[in-house]
């Protein structure tokens, strides 16, 4: 009975190496690749400061995918982050505009909690009515899409948010700004939500139950998981990502406008493809969605950098590299 | 409509395999099949779950592929393009499965890709007429327009037979099409295909329903783990003969010596018990360390009775867990309290096809892995390497996904994955559907292990003979409702057709009607 021998142990590194899934390590190679067509455009791509400039500018649209890869991996999608985006920004800046806290440190602590407050709830309304109301991700999504933006623009009257305080805004732009150990502030909060992600969807019991659920609904309930706390979950942490992308967008420009976070959810969930996550759900890469960002901001910075291509043009390469990604996830999945 | 009568010489056979072979990466499912199917004539295959028919079927119908050995149609080897290209040389096959879309009409869907038009629009009109005619003809009296989603089972399935059959054929083959019908419409059935056998058609019918076999069959080809075992004329073949052939065994054996486990304590009773729409007014109790069957028909509410008990769909009623009253809202619940339910749909809802064994193995006891926030991978793999040890997982290797198992294996790592909930009362569904004989007997070894360790048992399934074999006691159900328990020396196939048909059959009577 007990003929554990037959089994080969995959628990060896080479094993592993070998047997490396060609999925996850597609968007890394695609990566290098690009750096060398950067390199031979122009050779001021490879600059330290040219880099870590794209990486920052990268830094909204990597910290709202992590928390897409959530939503993603569990099956369902979100189309509202960028709407949410500039409602949660909107009402950040009201916030600290109505300087109802003694000073300015405490003050923007409070702002920023407040944020992270509008973006969970913001979260829960869609995982609410997704999981309770038995709705499409997608319908409930674009309507809430089309009703966060709508309040922003209502709550700007038309115009744009700014913060008042200037006092304020200089203590509150390093944030966008500031460099700590030679890297730019947004660089380490990518790294932090990245590593913080990684761990609750690769180490953690509820990571494997966002994976479960992604993979097959009817598993996942008949295993004792209550699949729709897993869900709306997922929808409240990208809620969350959102808001701590505002945090870090707030400071660069001191306001919200009405076009502030426009086909920012398309670029999320482009950042998530590309980055190896499956749009069914049942596999999450955090790490391929942060190198997936990134890539998005290099394409156009080889753009502008190089004269081949109109930079007007940007739109229609990321969409031919969301086209490409899936091709070649589809191929590599068949060799499997 | 109806078949290519042409009159050949009955010598030639219409269709024939020549030592034909089927080979799944190293794994050799079907090796060596020779038979041939004349015109005029039912040949039957009959075999155990997994022993190659459906496999043989998709062989000979251009589904698949042979390794080795060719298909000859009139004497000549051909070689098939695909399914379409078998049906334009007359070979139609039958599937189990109802393959048919249900938001759409009865004649839309016998006509489906293949649309009668009149210029440029589709001509309902003549397709509903058509549609009537060719139902009629099986004996049934559907509207054309209805919506397939409104039909029961049975009725679908002629209309898949209907839909079948509207292509010129020679040889219809039918894939366990009795599977879901009730005895009378078994019957309807079998007069269509001696219908059809009138004509001249060839049919090939694979069931293994056994007396059915016997009264429809002119010749019948048993298979036993991918090998012809014996092809017999219908006569010379007793059920009981055919049945030693297909296990290749004393059927006896099959089954782990029974034992009188079952204590009178009561750990689960069950009162007034309603799943809306599935179970009505449903009663019983089960006993520590007692097997309990559930038989039926499929669509009586077995399945969901107890998924209703557990928690797993919307339901009232009472019931006692150890004598005191429990009410289970979620599944969750009723694992904490220590029941299990294996779901019949293994792929579908017990299993993660694509994730590996380890992820599937400890998915429903995650808690019991975690240290804080932390899973501990280092005791999963512990974990998992007892499960393969003691409930005999076999994989080629520890990093497989669930999908990559055979049916037994993956029902093996379900159960393995389920009692480390560490159950005292298990409820298995279909518990050896799609799986080898082999791993039956050690489920079935497994089943009766956990009842002489004090365990209760509740066995749903399908199949009348392993629920005798293994239970102490057998409740039947039938429509929505409980119809009859059957102990000791009453369980028998017959006592419980009674009950969950409803009707004393006199089998003899009903196979023979119509077979001159």
């Amino acid at each position: 009975m007990s003929d554990t021998k037959t089994i080969t142990d995959t628990r060896g590194f080479g094993r592993k190496l070998a047997d490396l899934d060609k999925t996850a390590v597609a968007p890394f190679l695609a990566l290098a690749a690009l750096f060398v067509l950067g390199a031979l455009v122009n050779p001021n791509f490879l600059s330290i400061d040219n880099l870590l400039n794209v990486l920052t500018r990268s830094s909204f649209i990597a910290i709202i995918a992590i928390g897409a890869t959530f939503v993603i991996s569990a099956g369902g999608l979100d189309l509202s982050v960028g709407s949410m985006a500039a409602l949660v920004a909107g009402i950040m800046i009201l916030f600290l505009n109505s300087a109802s806290i003694d000073g300015d440190v405490l003050m923007l602590a409070a702002g920023v909690a407040v944020a992270i407050g509008v973006g969970a709830l913001a979260g829960l309304l869609n995982g609410a009515v997704i999981t309770i109301g038995k709705i499409e991700p997608f319908i409930v999504t674009l309507g809430t899409m089309a009703i966060f933006r709508s309040v922003t623009v209502w709550l700007a009257d038309g115009g744009s948010i700014a913060m008042k305080s200037i006092a304020m805004r200089n203590m509150f732009r390093p944030v966008y700004t500031g460099v700590f150990l030679g890297l730019p502030i947004p660089v380490w909060i990518i790294i932090a939500a990245g590593l913080l992600g990684a761990f609750i969807l690769y180490k953690t019991s509820f990571g494997r139950h966002v994976i479960a659920v992604g993979s097959n609904e009817d598993v996942a309930k008949y295993s004792g998981i209550h699949v729709n706390r897993v869900r709306a979950m997922t929808y409240i942490i990208q809620g969350i990502c959102v808001a701590i992308a505002v945090v870090v967008y707030v400071p660069r420009l001191g306001a919200a406008t009405t076009t502030t976070g426009m086909l920012w959810e398309l670029q999320a969930i482009t950042a998530v493809v590309i980055g190896g996550t499956a749009l069914r759900g049942g596999v999450g890469r955090i790490w391929g969605t942060i190198c997936g960002a990134f890539m998005l901001e290099i394409v156009g910075n080889i753009m502008v950098l190089s004269n081949i291509v109109s930079e007007y043009l940007i739109g229609a390469v990321q969409g031919t590299i969301i086209i490409i990604a899936m091709l070649v996830q589809r191929t590599l999945q068949k060799k499997k | 409509m109806s078949g290519n009568q042409t009159t050949r010489p009955a010598t030639v056979p219409v269709l024939e395999a020549r030592g034909i072979a089927k080979a799944f990466g190293p794994v050799e499912v079907l090796t060596d099949i020779s038979l041939t199917i004349m015109p005029g004539e039912v040949h039957a295959i009959i075999g155990e779950n997994g022993a190659g028919k459906s496999t043989l079927m998709k062989l000979l119908s251009g589904h698949l592929k042979p390794t080795r050995g060719t298909v000859a149609i009139d004497g000549e080897p051909v070689t098939f393009a695909g399914p379409v290209d078998a049906e334009h040389r007359g070979l139609v096959l039958v599937h189990q499965e109802i393959l048919l879309a249900p938001d759409l009409t009865v004649a839309q869907n016998i006509f489906m890709g293949r649309e009668l038009k009149r210029g440029l629009m589709v001509n309902d009109r003549e397709m509903n007429r058509q549609s009537a005619e060719a139902v009629q003809s099986l004996g049934a009296d559907i509207d054309p327009t209805t919506q397939i989603s409104r039909l029961s089972i049975a009725r679908r399935q002629l209309v898949q037979i209907a839909r079948a059959l509207q292509v010129p054929h020679r040889v219809v083959i039918f894939d366990e099409p009795t599977a879901s019908l009730t005895p009378f419409e078994t019957e309807a059935l079998l007069k269509v295909i001696r219908d059809l056998r009138d004509k001249g058609v060839a049919i090939l019918y694979i069931s293994h329903r056994l007396p059915e076999v016997g009264a429809i069959a002119d010749r019948i080809t048993v298979l036993r783990d991918g090998k012809l075992v014996a092809t017999r004329e219908a006569s010379q073949l007793q059920p009981v003969d055919m049945a030693r052939l297909m296990v290749g065994r004393d059927m006896s054996k099959l089954y782990p010596e029974r034992e009188d486990t079952a204590s009178r304590q009561n750990v689960l009773e069950v009162a007034n018990f309603n799943v809306p729409g599935y179970a009505r007014d449903a009663s019983f109790n089960l006993r520590k360390g007692e097997i309990l069957g559930f038989a039926g028909l499929i669509g009586a509410g077995r399945t969901e009775l107890l998924e209703g008990i557990v928690g797993l769909r919307t339901a009232h009623g009472e019931v006692k867990l150890n004598g005191k009253p429990v009410t289970f809202h979620t599944v969750r619940d009723s694992m904490a309290a220590g029941i299990v339910y294996l779901s019949e749909d293994r792929k579908g809802k017990g299993l993660l096809l694509s994730q590996d064994l380890r992820t599937n193995l400890t998915l429903a006891t995650l808690e019991k892995f975690t240290r804080g926030p932390l899973i501990e991978r280092r005791r999963e793999d512990a974990s998992l390497d007892k499960a393969v040890s003691d409930f005999d997982i076999r994989a080629r290797r520890r990093d497989l996904l669930a999908g990559q198992l055979s049916g037994g294996n993956q029902q093996k790592l379900l159960l393995a994955k389920m009692m480390l909930l560490e159950p005292s009362i298990v409820i298995i569904d279909e518990p050896t559907r799609g799986i080898d004989i082999g791993t039956k007997e050690q489920i079935y070894k497994f089943i009766a292990d956990l009842a002489k360790a004090g365990k209760s048992v509740i066995v749903i399934s399908s199949e009348m003979q392993e629920l005798i074999g293994i239970c102490h006691r057998i409740l039947v159900m039938r429509s929505a409702r409980i119809v009859g328990e059957v102990t000791g020396d009453a369980m028998t196939e017959d006592e419980i057709v009674v009950y969950a048909t409803g009707v004393k059959i006199n089998e003899a009577e009903l196979y023979s009607a119509g077979n001159a």
